[in-house]
């Protein structure tokens, strides 16, 4: 009897065991042949010499991290990160106030304020970007505007700049922002305001006490969701920006498609990688001493 | 000491005062911020000017010219081509939807429902195709793709290209995690107990994941596979990267248009885009509605 208890728990774990593998095998076979291995291909791939029409000889070699060096691309790099910050904290100041607004409206309120936010969200990058150019160039709406009003005599250069890459960015990644803003406002406790002006408070100091420290992990959330896919950004820049406006992900793509520098263009990515990671390793370091503090 | 009190009044008045127009201006200021730039891509997409953004009266010619190809030069040649891209998005983003729903479910099943030691390495894996720049991504198939197909035609003499199916294999990678975290979310949110009664009450594990488990986190399968596809639809860059010649989508054609030449055949394209995504939206939402009543 009590042997075949055993078997049949035995058994049932061993069904078990193989139940968990039939789920996770699909997943991680795929993740590893299509996403792993490439990332391993790509990091082979910067220690090896340039072949003549793309491609690479096999021949190690560490030439390719040494161009890293160039001054060149650290004007490409410092843009990248300079852009992706601004980015960012622009995408803060206008998406902050945004979600506090819908957060603090009456329920039935919030939930069409917040699908007016996430409708830009769902449609296509580059029809978004696009839009930018017909209000920026030249015969674009702006300067028609201003011209038909007198107030300018020639057309402003607006588009093919920074400024023009800017403000694609911060329309892009806006919508990045606001919905983890707004997840963490959206259980703020809206009664500690009162409490704080019970206690004599003014708005200012209540909200730089009380509502910026308890939706801090929303801004750090939000920051990290801009800046991140920013930096790596390349459709912004090579569709709204000009020569002098380069970012690290319009380098990689004229390294695989244009210069056919493969090895080169891989150590434009893994840089690009170990620099998106550094933000979110801190971010998981942080949250998880947080965790252990408490 | 009366005085100092009512100055100091007066004072948080005016930040409360300052703080309310700031949260009322922001927030419409960010709204027209982000729908602005698409009403105007739709407005112009009727505008018989070609050239500026003058308004000179309404058309519908641009339309005629992305279906029949009237008018514009090149129209013809865009016609056939306009069909085939979207014919392709369709495909790529059918067939991934269906491959990356299943597998990304069947992995969320596995970490919300299994204990094993391997899960954070699993979770990070499913993580890293989410936060790293889609352009590492899509350079790191290119260079996967290219060194097997070497490999391939060294071994077998079969020369193998990019295309369509390689650009289906990206999507479903990078679909597999953003599917995982949707549905992971609805299984969190079920209560254990209802598959235990149906255990209890005799049910096999394949029958209470069927008549239990299954109908209960469907809403959640069902935005996962939205969302898929929403993104494979919407993906540019790694489709850039992995698609070859002559498997262009929709997004592919659009970069090429706005590439070659602004004419306002591509507003009307992307309003159209834009139509299709509203569409998607109004669908899911009504999908919601519709579970929350069941």
């Amino acid at each position: 009897m009590f042997n075949r208890i055993q078997t049949h728990l035995a058994t049932a774990t061993n069904r078990r065991r193989l139940n968990l593998a039939v789920l996770v095998i699909p997943a991680t076979v795929w993740l590893f042949f299509f996403f792993v291995l490439p990332l391993f291909m790509v990091l082979l791939y910067s220690v090896l010499e340039r072949g003549t029409y793309g491609g690479v000889e096999w021949q190690f070699t560490l030439s390719n991290y040494e161009r890293l060096f160039n001054p060149i691309y650290w004007g490409v790099l410092g843009r990248s990160l300079w852009l992706a910050l601004f980015t960012t904290v622009a995408c803060l100041l206008v998406g902050y106030p945004l979600a506090f607004f819908i957060a603090s409206r009456p329920p039935q309120w919030r939930n069409t304020l917040l699908l007016l936010v996430i409708i830009p969200f769902w449609t296509n990058f580059l029809v978004r970007i696009y839009a930018w150019i017909i209000i920026l160039r030249q015969e674009g709406v702006i300067n028609v505007l201003l011209s038909s009003l007198h107030l300018i005599n020639q057309p402003l250069d607006l588009l093919f700049n920074s400024f023009a890459v800017t403000v694609g960015l911060v329309y892009g990644y806006l919508p990045f922002m606001i919905l983890p803003l707004y997840a963490t406002l959206e259980r703020f406790d809206f009664a500690l305001l009162d409490a704080a002006q019970d206690l004599g408070a003014n708005d200012l100091k209540t909200f730089v006490r009380i509502v910026l420290p308890l939706t801090l992990r929303g801004i750090v959330a939000g920051s990290l969701l801009v800046f991140i896919p920013a930096v790596g950004e390349f459709i912004t820049p090579d569709i709204l920006g000009g020569a002098k406006t380069l970012m690290m992900g319009n380098l990689v793509q004229n390294q695989f498609l244009g210069a056919r520098h493969w090895p080169f263009g891989s150590v434009l990515s893994i840089v690009m990688i170990v620099i998106v990671l550094i933000p979110i390793l801190i971010y998981f370091r942080v949250a998880d001493e947080k965790l252990k503090a408490n | 000491m009366r005085n100092a009190l009512t100055l100091e009044r007066r004072w948080d008045l005016a930040i409360r005062f300052l703080g309310r127009v700031g949260l009322w201006g922001i927030t419409l200021a960010a709204l027209l911020f982000l729908y602005l730039p698409i009403a105007i891509l739709v407005i112009y997409s009727f505008n018989t000017s070609r050239l500026n953004a003058v308004w000179r009266g309404f058309t519908l010619d641009w339309y005629r010219s992305l279906f029949a190809g009237i008018g514009e030069s090149g129209a013809d040649v865009i016609t056939g081509q306009i069909w085939d891209a979207l014919f392709n998005s369709l495909w790529v983003g059918g067939i991934a939807t269906v491959v990356a729903t299943v597998f990304g479910t069947m992995v969320a099943l596995a970490l919300e429902r299994f204990k094993f030691r391997q899960k954070t390495a699993l979770e990070a894996l499913l993580f890293l195709p989410i936060i790293i720049p889609d352009i590492t991504m899509g350079i790191s198939l290119l260079v996967f793709f290219s060194l097997v197909f070497q490999l391939i035609q060294t071994v077998t003499g079969v020369r193998l290209v990019l295309g369509l199916p390689t650009v289906i294999i990206g999507h479903i990678a990078f679909n597999i995690s953003y599917v995982a975290v949707t549905v992971r979310s609805r299984i969190a949110e079920l209560d254990p107990a209802l598959e235990e009664a149906a255990q209890d009450l005799g049910a096999n594990e394949w029958r209470t994941f069927y008549r239990v488990t299954l109908p209960l986190i469907f809403p959640g399968i069902l935005s996962g596979a939205l969302l898929a596809f929403t993104l494979s639809l919407d993906d540019f860059v790694i489709t850039f990267f992995t698609a070859g010649v002559g498997s262009t989508t929709l997004p592919v054609f659009v970069y090429g248009m706005i590439k070659l030449s602004v004419t306002p055949a591509i507003n009307a394209i992307s309003t159209l885009m834009l139509m299709a995504s509203f569409l998607i939206v109004l669908a899911s939402l009504a999908l919601q509605r519709r579970s929350l009543q069941l």
